[in-house]
Order: structure tokens, then sequence, then C-alpha cells
């Protein structure tokens, strides 16, 4: 029962999704009062029914109602309730359910908080994001019903993949949905912009907030993604340039870019065109992303052939969203004027840097992510493009936007004088390299990419440190006051690059410096890594609620002195059976120390084949992260970006 | 006045489409170069024997882990065990850690490179799978070769 409610409320969302999508439009193109006053109120509509639908899934997921085809492949009823939960969006159709979900939580708070912004713009930008929602809609009904029920129903659920059952994977996707998602808004806003045929200082600061927002949660969803490979796969790898990663991590990348170019268009009124395509650039990202990734046809193209109905609607919906948008960019751009002009070393220019190599990084991960799509469709060779060219594309345009940053903060608008600015930052500049050598020197060297690493974020450290001493006059008279007078935006973007500097030195060190060590361990057995003594106590067998473990239990001593003991698991879960690695980790600020337990080596289960790493400064790169989301948060509380608009904004 | 700004925009959009080349000129070599090292082309045990592949190729191979094939050696560390694809067997040794995963009539896929004799080298034993826990190249290997009729396609 209540699962026909919600395919029915489903069905409702779908239509006033259309109704929201046209007649409002129609009536902001005339001039027509009444039609345009049916945009909010289908907005609100929308998002009520559709959670409506989307809580009757959980409710199914919940009571374990196996009679649905989705609640059978992706539950089983000894699965924690969490789990249940997190279920929801675990499978192919769920996911979408989720995504419209977001979509049109977005649309309801763009109609409340957009209030004040100008009626006609208003019901346009709210037009745009429903016939996005629209299209959703129509491809969960169409294809991808999560609400299919099956008859005869199974007594027991398939359960889900084990390795997903974990905390922070429950809460990775949501979060990377509400990053993913929260572009569309920022989409909705250019498209609207180009139907009007207007950008100014006022738009920017209205579109700003929904694209820092939209960047806090998908630096946090990724995080959460990275730090879940870390902890529960067992090697300790973080980031691997999976197909699935990147597909979040070009929206990221553009995301990132369109942050920095807003703040052109605000505070000098240029750059416009380029803005409004980074907007589209960036959602098409997200939606090329969610389903490329769910539909699996990243893995193979053969996932086309075998489900040619969502492969085409994927397709169709994929060319008349970017398409349609960049064919309306095409013919509206040339009617935004470009407004300040500024000379090649300036902060406009800096931030056009930014943009260069945000976006062609970007595309050098899309690149390398469809590359294998492409081979197989053209030569039938199924090929994977490995993490090194990555690395080395990747890695090299990040080195000149590492300096680049250090420097641009500090450089005026419109005009800025390089040599002075380099004469400024010189003792910056010596102190990094400086760090850097003394640092190579305790760690007793390592590859010169290391070095180069360290040297950058330290760079960016410093220089960033440094920009804002200057700009609150630190040591003089009232600087205490002046450091929390300072405009959020201002904080924010301290803080967002301060995270960055933090992150790369982190990811310097546990890049260039990490130790692995694998053995067959006896009871009593001692191996040392980095500085540590890890000593084989013992083991344990223990029971949780769906799965047995084995416990290991080792003492980690530091020069004699104990410092912990670390109980790594090996689980076996029953439903789907298959094991799974709990790594048990001790976190300090130098580095992190990371425990495995394997199998067993005899019968006797006295031998157990146990793998040690050393990772240093592991935990900084988590703590950078986390700095930056947090940067985005302050500036987002800055009161010049208010999502309401403020009137006094808007003459 | 206006002429001047005018001249002074053509000279602004000149850096940039400039500058933007050089970056794109600069980014495409490497991508290029790049890319050479780090593809590696999948393979199951049949197209590995019969594509004789230059010695040192960087390749992946996927199959099924044969049954009563696997193999520890005294060390405790390395491992020896065949993958087939229902048709050809090659033989697979490594001192790389299985994944949790791993287990004999399983998929599984190794990547290390082609060598003319003895058995193949793993550098690296992959522990990802889809939601079937079967590789999806894996999955379409063993369709094509027969030894996998999917039950959901053939009704």
């Amino acid at each position: 029962m209540i699962v026909e409610l919600g395919h029915f409320a489903l069905i409702l969302a779908c239509l006033l999704s259309f109704i929201q999508g046209t007649f409002p439009l129609y009536g902001a193109l005339k001039n027509r009062g009444r039609l345009m006053s049916l945009s909010a109120p289908a907005a609100y509509g929308q998002f009520f029914f559709v959670a409506i639908s989307f809580f009757a899934l959980m409710y199914a997921f919940i009571v374990s109602d196996f009679s649905v085809v989705n609640v059978a492949r992706n539950s089983h009823t000894l699965k924690p309730l969490l789990y249940k939960i997190s279920a929801t969006w675990g499978s192919h159709e769920g996911s979408i359910l989720f995504w419209a979900f977001v979509l049109a939580l977005y649309g309801a708070m763009v109609a409340y908080f957009g209030r004040r912004l100008p009626k006609s713009f208003h019901v346009t930008v709210l037009a745009v994001q429903a016939m996005v929602g629209f299209g959703f809609y129509l491809f969960l009904l169409l294809t991808s019903n999560p609400f299919e029920r099956v008859f005869p129903f199974p007594m027991e659920g398939n359960g889900l993949n084990p390795l997903l059952q974990d905390p922070g994977l429950a809460f990775h996707p949501p979060l990377l949905y509400m990053g993913y998602v929260g572009l569309s808004v920022t989409f909705s806003f250019a498209v609207g912009a180009l139907i009007e045929g207007r950008v100014d200082a006022a738009w920017a600061r209205w579109v700003r907030p929904w694209t820092l927002l939209a960047w806090c949660f998908l630096t946090a969803g990724l995080s959460l993604g990275s730090w879940w490979a870390y902890y529960e796969l067992g090697w300790g790898g973080w980031w691997f340039w999976d197909p699935v990663e990147n597909a979040a991590f070009m929206p990221w990348l553009v995301a990132t870019g369109l942050l920095h170019s807003a703040i052109v268009v605000e505070k000098r009124d240029t750059l416009k065109a380029w803005t409004i395509l980074l907007a589209i650039i960036a959602f098409s990202f997200s939606l090329l992303g969610t389903f490329i990734v769910r539909s699996g046809v990243l893995t193979s193209v053969h996932a086309f052939a075998t489900d040619p109905e969502r492969g085409v609607f994927i397709l169709a919906f994929l060319f008349l969203v970017i398409g349609g948008s960049l064919l309306l960019f095409a013919m509206r751009a040339d009617r935004l004027q470009a407004g300040g002009l500024f000379a090649p070393v300036s902060r406009e220019s800096m931030l056009v840097i930014n943009n260069l190599l945000l976006s062609v990084a970007a595309l050098v991960v899309l690149f390398g992510t469809l590359y294998p799509l492409l081979r197989d469709a053209l030569t039938g060779d199924k090929i994977t493009v490995g993490p090194p060219f990555f690395n080395m594309a990747f890695g090299f345009l990040m080195i000149p936007l590492l300096l680049v940053m250090g420097l641009g903060p500090s450089t005026n608008w419109k005009r800025a004088d390089l040599v002075g600015l380099l004469g400024r930052l010189k003792f910056i500049m010596l102190a990094a390299l400086f760090a850097t050598i003394v640092i190579f020197y305790i760690a007793d060297g390592g590859e010169i990419m290391a070095a180069v690493w360290l040297g950058l974020g330290l760079w960016l450290l410093l220089s960033t440190l440094f920009e804002w001493a200057e700009r609150v006059k630190l040591f003089k008279p009232g600087s205490i006051a002046r450091i929390f007078r300072q405009p959020r935006a201002s904080m924010g973007m301290s803080f967002g690059h301060l995270g960055l500097a933090i992150a790369v030195i982190g990811i310097s060190g546990t890049s260039y410096w990490n130790i692995e060590h694998q053995d067959i361990m006896r009871y009593g057995d001692s191996a040392s890594i980095g500085g540590y003594e890890v000593t084989f106590r013992d083991t344990d067998g223990i029971v949780g609620p769906n799965y047995t473990a084995v416990k290991a239990i080792f003492d980690i001593s530091r020069d004699g002195k104990a410092v912990t003991t670390l109980e790594p698991e090996a689980r076996v879960y029953m439903t789907p059976p298959m094991p799974t690695t709990e790594a048990a980790i001790l976190s300090t600020l130098s580095a992190d120390l990371f425990v495995v337990i394997g199998e067993a080596n005899n019968k006797e289960h006295t031998e157990w084949a146990v793998r040690l790493y050393y990772k240093p400064l592991q935990i900084w790169l988590w703590a950078g992260v986390a700095i930056m989301v947090l940067g985005g948060l302050i500036s987002l509380s800055d009161r010049r970006f208010r999502m309401g608009a403020p009137t006094r904004g808007y003459k | 006045m206006n002429i001047n700004s005018a001249a002074k925009r053509k000279k602004k959009r000149l850096y940039l489409v400039l500058t933007s080349m050089t970056i794109l000129a600069v980014v495409i070599w490497l991508v290029l170069r790049a890319l050479q090292d780090s593809i590696s082309l999948f393979l199951d045990p049949t197209e590995l024997k019969a594509r004789n592949l230059p010695e040192g190729e960087h390749v992946r191979l996927g199959g099924l882990v044969a049954i009563d094939s696997f193999i520890k050696d005294e060390d405790g560390l390395t491992y020896h065990f065949d993958i087939t694809d229902g048709e050809e067997t090659v033989s697979v040794m490594t001192k790389e850690p299985l994944p949790d995963l791993f287990r004999e009539g399983q998929g599984v896929v190794v990547e290390g490179e082609v060598r003319s004799a003895g058995p193949f080298v793993a550098t690296r034993v992959l522990a990802k799978h889809d939601e079937n826990y079967v590789p999806k190249e894996v999955m379409d290997s063993l369709k094509e070769r027969g030894v996998f009729i999917d039950p959901e396609e053939d009704i």
C-alpha cells in the first residue's frame, strides 16, 4: 500500500515538474503574472510528493518488503537498520530517486530563499530546475522504477555488499549527491541568465552561495569516500583514479574554477560568458558522472547493449540538457558585455590562470576516464588507463596552479606590479625552500618529486598566512579586532587555501615516504616499522550482528614504551558470504600506523599473515580537506551572499 | 579613449589565447606520453596466448582461479595459482597481498608484464568487483567462451 503510494506520488511529482517547467516560463516570457505565480507552489508541491515517494521506498527497505524487486535485490532482514536505510540510495533505481528528491529539495529552496529575486528571473530559474527534474522523473518511471513488484516474492533478500556496510559509506553518497545536484541550481541560474540575457554583479552574488554550498558538499562527500577507501579496503590507498572517483572529481574541479570566476564577475563585471559556460559544464559533468557510474557504462560499453532502454534514454537526456544549454549559450553569449579591463599581471589574470588550469585538469581526467570506452568501441580492445597517467598529467598541471595560488591573493585587481609582488614574497619563497631542505634532510631524502610537492605545499601554506597577516596588519595596534572583522568571504578564502596547503603536504608525505611490511607472524613475534615495535599478542573469535570475525591483538610500543594496542579484524559476513578486513589504525600528527590481519598460515591458527603500513602525514590530508570545507562554510556565512538575495543588493 | 580600450581588449585576448594554447599544447604532449606507459590491455588466458604480445608489455589478465590450483610457498607470502577461461589456463605467481575475495573458482584480475617463459608474475591482484562479485571484463570473457550462461539473458 505504502509502496503504491510512493509510486503514485512519484507520478504526481512528475506532472508538477512539467507544470513548473512550462506554464510559468511562458508567463515570464509574455509577462503574465498569474501564470508566473504557479511557479513556487509547484516547486513546493513537487518536493512534497517526491519526498513521499522517497520515504515510501525507505519504508519498504526498513520493513524488508521483499515483494519490491529493488528491496529484494539490495537488502536483507539481518542487516543493521542504518544499512537498511542507506540501501535506499545504494541501488541504481534508488540512487536516481534520491537524485530527483535532492533536485526537488534544491528547487524548493530556490523557490523559498529566492523569493526576493526579480519575479521573471525567479520563475525562469525554477522552470529550468523543473525541466531537469522532469527528465529524471521520466527516467525513473519509464526505465528504472524503484517500486516494481515481484511475484512470487522471495523470503529473503540478496543483502548488500559488506564492504559497503560502513558508516562512512552510508553517508558518502548523500553528501556527494547534495554536491552533484547542488550544481543544478548554478546551472539553472546560468540558463536563466542566458534566457533573460543579463549577467551582472548581482547575478554573481546570487549564484555564489549555491555554488559554495554544492562545493562544500562535494568536497565533504569526496573526502568521506576517500577516507572510507583508506580504512576499509585494507591497504592504505586513498585515491585510485577509478572511473567512479573521477566522475565525482571532474565536477569538483569545474565547480572550484566556477567559484573563482564568479568572484571576477562580481568584483570586476567581466569573464561573464566564461562563468556561464563553467556553470553549464559543471552540471554536465554531474549528470555525466551520475549516469555513467550508475548505468555501468564505464566498466563496459556492453552495458548499453544489455539494457538498451536505459542507455538510449540516458544518451538522449544528456544530449538534450548539455546540447540544449550549450546551444543556448552559443546563441546568447554575445549579449553578455564584458566589463572591466585588466592587465596581464593582475588578480583577474591569476584567477584566469586558475580557471584554465582547473578546466584543463578536468579535461585530462575526462580523457583518461573515457579513453577506454572509446578504444573498446573502436577496436574492441579492453584497456585500463592506470594511475601513472593521471598522476603525471594531472600532477603536472597542479604545480603551476599551486605556485600561482600562493601569489594570487596578494595581487591587486586590474594591474599589479610583478616585481614588487615577488619582492614582498621572496622571504616566503626562501623560507619554504629552506624548510623543504630541512625536512628532506631529516627524512633521509627520498624521491625528488616528494620535495617538489612538499615545497609547493609549504609555499602555499606560508604565502597564505603571509597574505592574511598583511591583510589584518598583524602585530599592529587593533589587529585582534581586525582579525575578526575580516569579511567572511576573505576568511573563507584563507581557510580554503590553507586547507589545500595542508592536504598537499599530507599527500607528499603519505605518497612518497610510506613504508610497507608484510610477514607471517606467530604469537609473540615482533616487527618494527617507522620507529614502532609491533608485537603480535593473540587472536580472539568474535560474533557480530551479521558476521563472525577473528580479532588480532597487537601491542604497539615506541622506544621501549608501550603506546597502545591495535585490534584489526578479519570478518566473514553471512549474506552475501564474503570476507572483509577491518584495519586498525594508530593516527598521530607525524604518521599513521596501519595494521591488517590476513589469513591463518597453519592449521593450528598460530601463524598469521600480517601487513603493516607506515603512512607519514596521512592525517594532514584529512585535516586539510576538513579545513577546506570549513573555509567554504565560513565563506557561505558572508552577509553579502545570503541565498535570500537581499533586496538592497539589487536595484 | 574608446580606440585605446578596444586595442587593450584585443591585446588581452591575444595574451589569453596564447597562454591557453601553450598550456594546451604542453598538456597534450604530456597526456600522450603518460598514456603510453599506463595503458594496460585486458586479456583472458586464450587471448594472452593467441596474441603474442612483446615481452614487457603491461597487461591485465582476468578469468577464474582454477579449482585446486592454489599453492602457498614455505614463506607463506608467495602464492601460485592458475587463471582459466575454460579454454586456456595461465599459471600465475605473486608476492602481492591477495584481496579478501580471492578464492578458487572465483573471478580474479591480475596485473603484470608479459614474459616469454615461466609463470605470469602479477604485480597486483585486483580486489575490485561490481555488485555481482565478478569483475565485469571477466564476466564478458566467460560469457564469450560459453563458461557462464546468464540465467536472465537466455529466458
